[in-house]
């Protein structure tokens, strides 16, 4: 049987695009080391200029949000609605506003 | 963690048959009949985790042995050119099956008890993969038929319900088109070539063609699966739909480089607006299915094979990573 602790840990891989975009999740790979997990990431997500920069990270590293919690976390905003510009009306005639 | 945690408990308590409540089963239902995203850390019924982990993994399994009756050209390709390309695409198809593994890593099962289930013949793979290449043509008819089954299929799951998945199927359906291409390009110039290439690709063609058929599964009257599948948005076409489309689309492709399709009920149909075509062979279908294609013996010989001599590589990467992270925390 398979023995997890045998297994080459999970690596999550971000790739930027191209210059001046940010980096962005694109799957993830099995490395034994971070040298390992960039040149899996240059072989399995970049066979067609896919991006320019990697990024790689332990899986086990990512703390994310509950879904569990998402209407505490983002529905507050839905009420604040003054943080839209349309919010706030402007005569005809008024312009570079 | 986006990637669901393998060691966590949450895996076990929930195979452990605990009712599912209600409330959650119908908000879950909702939000998938709003043709929703289903990501891994949301709750989902057990019956969709573990439908999407065959389905998934099955995928995988299918590009992975793929590779199989296409390596067996690459050092046989006529040309450099071929050969070039035939590397890519047999190397894409390693790359589709990365992307589904980790795709379905998500849902909580690792990748070894994957693989393991497809070497101890617990996990299914694509029926195609068990017939032999016995000619370069075959690589044509694979790229042009093959590749071309599976985009019919593969195109519809990019708007799968499951997040994940969805998303490596965008990859995937990206980089299929030149899989396809490529193999109608060899046809072409085959079916363009002298009388023996010409019978050569129509060899290849009636070879190819039933089983390529035989890749969208059992006619829908048979397919228990199809209508939860379809319901949870996992399957957006039925068999019988894809199928037809598949027909309707290369007929025309196959006349256009004087290629015969080896049926001969096969027949427009005006008043449908689509060709009537025979019956496959089903009997064959689910022998092959149940391995008794006529390569499937040494698929799965080669894949233990790689798995095996793979051992020590997997074992000294691992082992090496972890004397270098102990020594770097001692120096620290």
């Amino acid at each position: 049987m398979s023995d997890p602790s045998k297994e080459w840990p999970l690596w999550e891989v971000f790739i930027r695009g191209k210059g001046g975009l940010s980096h962005r999740h694109a799957g993830s790979v099995h490395a034994a080391d971070a040298k390992m997990a960039l040149e899996h990431a240059r072989d399995t997500y970049t066979r067609r200029m896919e991006g320019v920069s990697l990024w790689v990270l332990p899986s086990a590293q990512i703390v994310s949000s509950d879904p569990g919690d998402a209407a505490a976390l983002f529905e507050p905003a839905e009420d604040k609605v003054y943080r839209h510009p349309t919010f706030y009306k402007i005569p005809d005639g008024i312009t570079h506003i | 963690m986006y990637t669901t945690d393998l060691s966590g408990k949450d895996k076990n308590a929930a195979v452990a048959g605990v009712a599912e409540d209600p409330a959650l089963i119908a908000a879950f239902e909702a939000r998938v009949a709003a043709d929703e995203f289903i990501e891994p850390k949301d709750w989902m019924p057990e019956a969709y985790r573990k439908t999407l982990v065959r389905q998934m993994s099955q995928h995988a399994h299918s590009e992975i042995v793929g590779m199989l009756p296409e390596g067996n050209w690459i050092t046989r390709a006529p040309n450099l050119r071929r050969k070039a390309i035939l590397l890519a695409k047999v190397q894409d198809e390693a790359g589709h099956g990365l992307y589904l593994y980790s795709a379905a890593e998500t849902l909580g099962t690792s990748r070894d008890e994957m693989t393991e289930a497809l070497l101890s013949g617990k996990a299914k793979y694509s029926t195609i993969f068990n017939y032999p290449t016995l000619t370069w043509a075959d690589i044509g008819a694979i790229g042009w038929l093959v590749d071309g089954a599976a985009i019919m299929n593969q195109v519809p799951l990019q708007r799968t319900s499951y997040g994940p998945y969805a998303r490596a199927m965008v990859r995937i359906c990206k980089e299929e088109s030149f899989h396809q291409r490529q193999g109608y390009e060899i046809m072409m110039h085959l079916a363009a070539g002298t009388d023996a290439q010409k019978r050569m690709a129509q060899d290849a063609l009636n070879r190819w063609w039933w089983p390529s058929l035989m890749m969208f599964g059992p006619p829908d009257d048979k397919s228990p699966n199809t209508e939860q599948s379809m319901r949870w948005r996992i399957k957006r076409d039925t068999n019988d739909e894809l199928r037809q489309k598949f027909v309707d689309i290369t007929v025309p492709q196959a006349e256009a480089i004087g290629l015969t399709v080896p049926d001969a009920a096969l027949k427009w149909n005006e008043e449908r607006g689509a060709y009537d075509f025979g019956e496959v062979d089903w009997e064959e279908f689910y022998a092959v299915v149940k391995g008794e294609g006529p390569v499937a013996k040494e698929r799965m010989q080669a894949r233990q094979k790689a798995w095996d001599e793979g051992a020590w590589v997997r074992e000294a990467a691992r082992v090496h990573a972890e004397k270098r992270a102990a020594a770097k925390l001692a120096a620290e």
